[in-house]
């Protein structure tokens, strides 16, 4: 693939719209696909070439297509942020089609949830660290069936048998007779042959690519300026909009004063909608300027005097009473009551923003009867729906453009951003492109929740725990974004982490109170349930091993009888780090175990705190099991970046809110991780023939507990809250 | 009002007010979109341009204070001898994630070895804990200035 495959991604002038081709595949995929969504692994293999491909072109399902001339097209189900997806997806399809991947073009899928959900999550998104998971077996399957019937076209051509064909670089050969004919030459052939219903995977020794450090296709673009992200696109007419929304959540425009701002050259229009003030310019220069010469006259609501503590007090209250059980083992208030030793603590985590550092942005061109839309979104079938509302025209006058995502982390799985967009469009005469300063996108971010946790554990005089309880509340993210999935006031995301410890716990009750805060929105953020529950169960975990006076990783081993690939990323993480070797005086190493999102990690921080207070991550060392690797080089990539985004919370990340506003506004006071304070990251990857499992998220959730784990080790202090608050470190003069 | 500005050896007129920032006028006025908005405040480092070689943040450089000095974008560094060897080394070292940072990092770390050929961990902790990756790519970016410098 070369850098203008991929600069032309999403672009308006590919050849395919997205009507066309998603047109196409639904076509394609109506015989096989039986409707409704895909919830198992199920791929919408079509057998009737559609009357919309040229006869000649192969495409034996939604993902793959050659033409006669060669040219070999993936189309991407899941988005690329950073993660390699198009990378590893493209590794999975080519595996089994036997294609070379620099030969090969991406494309990004259009919204269709029929042909591109996610099999795990039922939906067309990426999130959850399942891209992986979900295409592990189908997108093999796609390769596979695409190969099965070109070796039948060759096959037949030459009048041999199939078994003496095989496929190769983008060719089927027959050896007996040295003949060859490219996949492009086979196309039409092979379009004419019936789908196989099942088709034969390779076995794990015959990978050649699979297992592989295959070098980033995404590459090449995004180190000399030429990769799309939204924010990019440029359209011929196309203005610029800059916005200020209300500060408050739900506030309203009581009356705005542009006198000064219309003379401002370069600025086309005003527009007004009730909490959102727009600049429409030649540029985002004229557009922010224009900006901060509006005097906004805001009436700030309902939420006009919330602060952070208030949802904190609220929180901590909805915990004093019982809350939904969502995991029960054994009788946990008997055997509190019998425990030879009690430990009780509570914790709690705040708001924080996403700050992907592309800023959020949607261009939009209404038009009469269309909408078209470019974008970088995760969940770009989720956006059109909520578009179309938002114009008011029917889903397919919606035309989508998805690009390379300048930073996901959650935040683009949300819709608001594109919805707002429409709404300013819809006054603008021409293509329009609303850019969120990064203020706008700090403080109408959609939060990851604030949470408040109580715990108590009973040990037994070994000092082994014999009970384990947690209550927690908090906002569920999946009752607002998928509300099937919250069922009885429980939900798979806000318990991961909590409710599935590694440890053999004899009795155990978790229990999960819903709490919507007011006046702030929440959503996903990168590592999602686990990203506040594995905080607070791994630091939990070290209090006990401390309560028991025990070394934390041989207390944890101890409980691991039953977690083989927990004990094997233990003991792997400790015997890299040297753990127990003598350390410098206020340097503590702090450990974390963890199995979410499919994949296991123990991760080992070595952490100095200085007199001052202020916390450095000197070392981090990770040992992972994520069952089969697809890409050594991508799991490294992953763990190093993962890591940085929970140590950047842990120490830094924090949104609070006063008089119903965002406190935090840039980089200034929403402080980011950077390159001189980044710790030295070690990933060991332990050689594992289980099923693939997520690797974007899994560093994320479990750095934190073990920095706050290597600060009581270097201090003596537990910190039950986040961020790390260096006052409460300072050395006593 | 008119400016005429040095971009990648070529000259450019624009016509905006003389306070806007260059890196409006290279996104939208030239449509330059190499160079990224990152925060607007020079906090981030995504902006990040060679004006008379320098590092600059042009997300707060306005276009009236550029004169006659010459401006490098991420579009044509690969034509100087430093920004050639980083951009190499960041593809050898597979630096980048999302990338959205990238051309602010690429700039900055070729201004660096531009001025310092040999820099050491502490010249590169100071040269690029401007430029903010949030995709935490920065073990990369050190591993890779290193490579730059040696190759």
């Amino acid at each position: 693939m070369n850098i203008t495959d991929i600069s032309k991604v999403g672009h308006a002038g590919r050849s395919v719209s997205n009507n066309e081709l998603s047109r196409r595949a639904f076509l394609r995929a109506g015989v096989a696909a039986g409707g409704g969504l895909m919830l198992g692994l199920h791929l919408p293999f079509g057998s009737e070439p559609s009357p919309a491909f040229a006869t000649e072109t192969f495409a034996p399902n939604a993902f793959i297509r050659i033409t006669p001339d060669g040219n070999v097209t993936l189309v991407m189900p899941y988005v690329e942020m950073g993660q390699g997806t198009y990378t590893s997806i493209p590794m999975l399809i080519a595996e089994e089609l036997e294609v070379e991947l620099n030969k090969v073009q991406l494309e990004h899928a259009p919204p269709d949830e029929k042909l591109y959900a996610n099999p795990l999550l039922g939906v067309q998104a990426t999130g959850n660290s399942n891209a992986i998971r979900g295409a592990w077996t189908p997108l093999r399957q796609a390769g596979a069936t695409a190969r099965t019937m070109l070796i039948e076209a060759a096959a037949k051509r030459w009048g041999v048998d199939p078994s003496a064909c095989r496929a190769e670089r983008g060719a089927i050969l027959h050896p007996a007779t040295a003949r060859r004919l490219t996949y492009g030459e086979l196309s039409a052939d092979a379009a004419r042959i019936p789908v196989p219903k099942k088709v034969g995977l390779k076995e794990p020794k015959d990978f050649k690519l699979i297992g592989t450090p295959v070098k980033r296709l995404d590459l090449p673009g995004k180190i000399n300026g030429t990769a799309v992200f939204g924010i990019d696109v440029r359209l011929p007419g196309m203005k610029f909009a800059a916005l200020a929304q209300s500060p408050a959540f739900g506030g309203r425009i009581r009356q705005v004063d542009d006198t000064a701002a219309k003379a401002i050259k370069g600025v086309h229009q005003i527009v007004r909608l009730d909490d959102t003030v727009a600049v429409v310019a030649d540029h985002m220069g004229a557009a922010k300027k224009a900006l901060a010469a509006l005097t906004i006259d805001w009436d700030d609501g309902p939420h006009a005097k919330l602060g952070t503590g208030d949802v904190l007090a609220e929180l901590d209250h909805a915990t004093q009473k019982p809350g939904v059980v969502a995991q029960r083992i054994g009788d946990a208030s008997s055997a509190l009551a019998g425990a030879a030793t009690r430990v009780e603590a509570a914790y709690h985590v705040p708001f924080l923003a996403h700050a992907t550092m592309e800023p959020m942005n949607c261009t939009v061109h209404m038009r009469p009867d269309a909408c078209e839309i470019w974008v970088g979104t995760q969940a770009i079938a989720r956006v059109q729906r909520a578009a179309a509302k938002v114009a008011g025209l029917p889903l397919d006058k919606v035309i989508m453009h998805n690009h390379l995502i300048g930073g996901g982390f959650g935040r683009r799985l949300e819709s608001d951003g594109v919805e707002r967009a429409v709404q300013i469009a819809k006054h603008v005469d021409g293509p329009v492109k609303v850019v969120w300063t990064r203020e706008e996108d700090i403080q109408h971010d959609m939060y990851r929740p604030m949470f408040f946790d109580r715990l108590s554990a009973g040990l037994d005089a070994s000092g082994k725990p014999m009970v384990w309880s947690n209550r927690f509340a908090g906002s569920s993210v999946i009752a607002r974004w998928l509300p099937p999935a919250f069922n009885n006031g429980l939900d798979p995301d806000t318990t991961e982490g909590a409710i599935d410890l590694v440890y053999d716990l004899p009795n155990l009750q978790v229990e999960y109170v819903r709490v919507e805060p007011p006046g702030i929105p929440t959503a996903f953020w990168r590592s999602v349930g686990p990203s506040h529950n594995v905080f607070v169960t791994e630091s939990f975990m070290d209090e006990l091993a401390a309560a028991a006076g025990q070394d934390q990783v041989v207390y944890r081993l101890g409980l691991l009888d039953k977690s083989p690939r927990a004990k094997t990323v233990l003991t792997l993480a400790a015997e890299k780090a040297g753990w127990g070797d003598k350390l410098p005086t206020r340097v503590g190493r702090g450990v974390a175990l963890q199995n979410a999102f499919a994949s296991y990690i123990a991760l080992v921080a070595e952490v100095e705190v200085a007199k001052s207070g202020d916390v450095r991550v000197r070392r981090v060392i990770c040992a992972v099991d994520c069952g089969i690797v697809i890409n050594p080089d991508t799991v490294h990539a992953q763990m190093q970046s993962a890591v940085v985004f929970g140590i950047t919370a842990a120490l830094h990340g924090e949104i609070t809110l006063k008089n119903g506003r965002v406190e935090q506004s840039n980089f200034d006071n929403y402080q980011m991780l950077r390159i001189d304070e980044t710790p030295k990251i070690e990933v060991h990857i332990v050689q594992s023939a289980e099923a693939p499992g997520g690797m974007g998220e899994a560093g994320t959730s479990a750095i934190v507990p073990a920095v706050a784990n290597a600060i009581f080790a270097a201090t003596g202090k537990r910190l039950r809250k986040l961020p790390i608050d260096s006052r409460a470190l300072k050395q006593p003069a | 009002m008119s400016f005429t500005i040095q971009v990648n050896g070529k000259s450019r007129t624009v016509d905006v007010d003389g306070d806007t920032p260059l890196l409006w006028v290279l996104r939208d006025v030239l449509g330059m979109t190499g160079t990224k908005f990152g925060c607007g405040m020079a906090l981030c480092g995504a902006c990040t341009v060679h004006v008379d070689g320098l590092a600059t943040r042009s997300c707060v450089t306005p276009v009236d204070s550029i004169g006659t000095s010459a401006i490098t974008t991420i579009e044509a560094i690969g034509n100087t001898p430093a920004g050639s060897k980083i951009q190499k080394a960041w593809l050898d070292h597979e630096v980048p994630q999302c990338g959205y940072c990238q051309s602010g990092q690429i700039m900055s770390a070729a201004a660096l070895l531009a001025g310092n050929p040999q820099p050491s961990d502490s010249d590169i902790d100071e040269a690029m804990s401007g430029n903010v990756c949030r995709c935490g790519t920065y073990a990369r970016i050190r591993e890779a200035i290193k490579q730059a410098a040696t190759g």
